[in-house]
């Protein structure tokens, strides 16, 4: 069983989201997982993050800052898969910075640091060629956006070549914004569900254990992240005391939802 | 059985790729939305009623066709320098003199023909020099839908006169605080902002470039000027032209010129980027010193560093200061149809003068990037070559910058 789907195996998965780069990235890492994530996205910072929000550009322009290169985030990657050797670990990030050395070193970059998936913001099911084949081939998941706009006509592309989890953003929009309605998360979660066997996660603009525990109820997981790139953000390298908190508050209110 | 001729004009593909470039690589809340555009410019293409109204908004809104225009005493100054029997003649394509001063209008009134097709209420655009912005603004008050313009804080700073056009035409002008506050950064937010409100949001890209099918119908609407040319030419001298010669900052008004003539095998075609303060510095030739990459929804041509960031562009002329550049001028680039070449900020600001002293015509700065490399290549051809250059806008918007760069108090 892969570390994926032994993490969503056990009831609803919190899924932490942090930037690379952004603070002391080992030590924030590390308290998301005592804090009970389940699962980790580390973002790639890029200069131009289209898709997200003030919070996670602000996290991006401050590891670019920092110096941060490709190089340190497969660093950080194989250092924590040496720490943690159960807990999956999923970069996210934007096509330019994956694709520009080829598709085929990233995907052995990935492979050889322990990273089980790949949530790429900017590559569609429409040019999967760019790194779906890649990924697939270094034994590397990867993880398609599923959206409001994506109707059932389409649902079967995007679920095509996918695995690990499918990602549903539950709102049109950047990340870190409003929260979608409840209903809405319902309905599209359970139609997802009927097509497809993969996880269904739920994320954009998660923010409290509240909101968590409600998407628990129907989803397989939940992903935050503009709420805890805030903290490091605000808390800078004491971050992980406070990253370790809001984590705790949010896996107790996923992991007890059902 | 393939008896289908060789021809250049026959891209993009069915999946909006020229060659290895262009594509759609945009987040999967706005592929649908990609996907219904491309339908609907497919229907609206076929439709002749919507290419009647375009026709004639170009007509008499904007005022086509724009005169093809000898210039004699350019022409005479450029000789001087030449061996005997050398100095080309030098001919303008007049897009400055349409309606708001640019080609930009072009393009504007075709799309928001099609978002009123497609039944959108709202318009959003980003900026960099103003002049897509205006242009945007303008036929937004032309049909009564509200507007909204991203431009980086310092284009906003540098670019006065046309934030308060855009403003007096009704838009919403909302500056932008992120990355280096320029044309990158208004492309990215207008990108936040459509990606929010896909259900009545028409996004109208200034140039072509951006995920298919923008950079095939922003090309197709700015055809007009190479068509207009082509005819142009023929009826005034006979024959078509040995060198058309274009700026390019994404490249729309170069694509809308070069495309008719692509298969014109004696038209030979220069494409003119902004090499700012000089190559080995910093600059906004992304063909000169960009490699393949993937931003704003196309791969294409990108000034990057080697882990992929996307690097700062600096131009004299904001409208050329973008670090990519349309997916198909990537792939004329590769297939050698088009030979592209980069002119510094100080090359540009000399021929501005010229065109001001020779032939009482104020340029952009973006077309006198065009002007400068004429005035290299003229001396080096014969006489009786005709080099035809897109005069694309007017210099109106930028007397300020170039006081300034002149040490001049207005």
């Amino acid at each position: 069983m892969t570390r994926l789907a032994a993490a969503f195996g056990k009831g609803p998965a919190l899924v932490c989201f942090i930037t690379a780069g952004d603070g002391n990235t080992s030590a924030n890492l590390d308290a998301l997982v005592e804090g009970g994530a389940d699962v980790i996205e580390l973002g790639m910072p890029f200069t131009d993050p289209m898709a997200d929000g003030p919070a996670i550009q602000k996290a991006n322009l401050r590891s670019l800052g920092a110096g941060t290169k490709t190089a340190d985030i497969f660093r950080l990657a194989a250092d924590f898969r040496a720490r943690h050797p159960q807990v999956p670990l999923v970069l996210m990030g934007y096509a330019n910075p994956m694709t520009i050395r080829g598709a085929d070193w990233f995907a052995a970059q990935c492979a050889k640091a322990g990273v089980d998936g790949v949530i790429c913001v900017d590559i569609p099911p429409e040019e999967d060629p760019e790194l779906g084949p890649a990924l697939r081939g270094a034994g590397v998941s990867l993880i398609r956006l599923a959206t409001p706009t994506t109707d059932a006509a389409r649902l079967p592309a995007v679920l095509e070549g996918s695995s690990g989890f499918l990602y549903y953003v539950s709102v049109a929009g950047i990340t870190g914004m409003q929260q979608a309605a409840q209903a809405s998360i319902e309905e599209n979660v359970s139609r997802i569900k009927q097509s497809t066997q993969l996880p269904v996660a739920v994320g954009f603009g998660v923010r409290t254990p509240e909101q968590a525990a409600d998407i628990a109820r129907v989803a397989d997981g939940v992903v935050v992240g503009s709420a805890l790139v805030d903290l490091v953000g605000e808390h800078g390298t004491n971050a992980p005391g406070p990253l370790r908190e809001l984590t705790a508050a949010l896996a107790e209110a996923v992991h007890s939802a059902r | 059985m393939n008896d289908l001729p060789n021809t250049f004009r026959n891209q993009p593909d069915d999946r909006g790729h020229f060659g290895q470039f262009g594509g759609r690589y945009v987040a999967e809340t706005l592929m649908p939305l990609v996907l219904e555009l491309e339908k609907e410019y497919r229907r609206a293409k076929a439709d002749p009623a919507f290419q009647a109204e375009f026709d004639d908004l170009l007509e008499h809104y904007v005022g086509r066709p724009s005169p093809l225009y000898f210039a004699p005493r350019l022409t005479e100054e450029l000789a001087k320098s030449a061996q005997p029997g050398n100095g080309a003649q030098v001919w303008f394509k007049r897009d400055e003199l349409n309606h708001t001063g640019a080609h930009k209008i072009n393009n504007c009134v075709g799309q928001i023909l099609l978002a009123i097709r497609m039944g959108k209420t709202r318009i959003i655009a980003e900026t960099g020099a103003g002049q897509h912005g205006v242009a945007t603004a303008t036929v937004c008050a032309r049909f009564g839908l509200p507007c909204v313009i991203y431009m980086g804080e310092t284009d906003v700073a540098r670019q006065q006169p046309n934030v308060f056009r855009m403003k007096l035409l009704g838009a919403e002008v909302v500056p932008v605080v992120s990355g280096a506050k320029t044309l990158k950064d208004a492309m990215n937010e207008a990108l936040r902002d459509w990606v929010a409100n896909v259900h009545d949001t028409f996004y109208i890209i200034g140039t072509a470039a951006g995920p298919h099918p923008y950079p095939e119908l922003v090309r197709d609407f700015q055809s007009v000027i190479g068509r207009e040319a082509r005819e142009q030419m023929l009826a005034r001298t006979g024959r078509l032209p040995d060198l058309l010669v274009a700026a390019i900052g994404g490249g729309s008004n170069a694509i809308g010129l070069f495309h008719p003539f692509l298969d014109d095998a004696e038209v030979k075609m220069l494409g003119v980027e902004a090499a700012g303060h000089g190559l080995d510095k910093q600059h906004a030739a992304s063909l000169a010193g960009g490699r393949p990459g993937i931003l704003h929804g196309n791969k294409t041509y990108l000034l990057q560093d080697e882990d992929g960031q996307i690097a700062e562009a600096h131009s004299i002329s904001a409208g050329l200061d973008y670090p990519g550049i349309g997916p198909e001028h990537s792939w004329l680039k590769e297939n050698g149809r088009v030979e592209y070449t980069s002119v510094t900020d100080t090359e540009a600001l000399g021929a501005f003068q010229l065109l001001c002293l020779t032939e009482g015509i104020i340029p952009a700065l973006e077309p006198s990037h065009a002007i400068a490399a004429v005035a290299k290549v003229a001396p080096t051809m014969p006489k009786d070559a005709i080099i035809l250059a897109n005069l694309c806008g007017r210099g109106d918007k930028d007397i300020f910058t170039v006081a300034e760069h002149l040490g001049t108090q207005i």
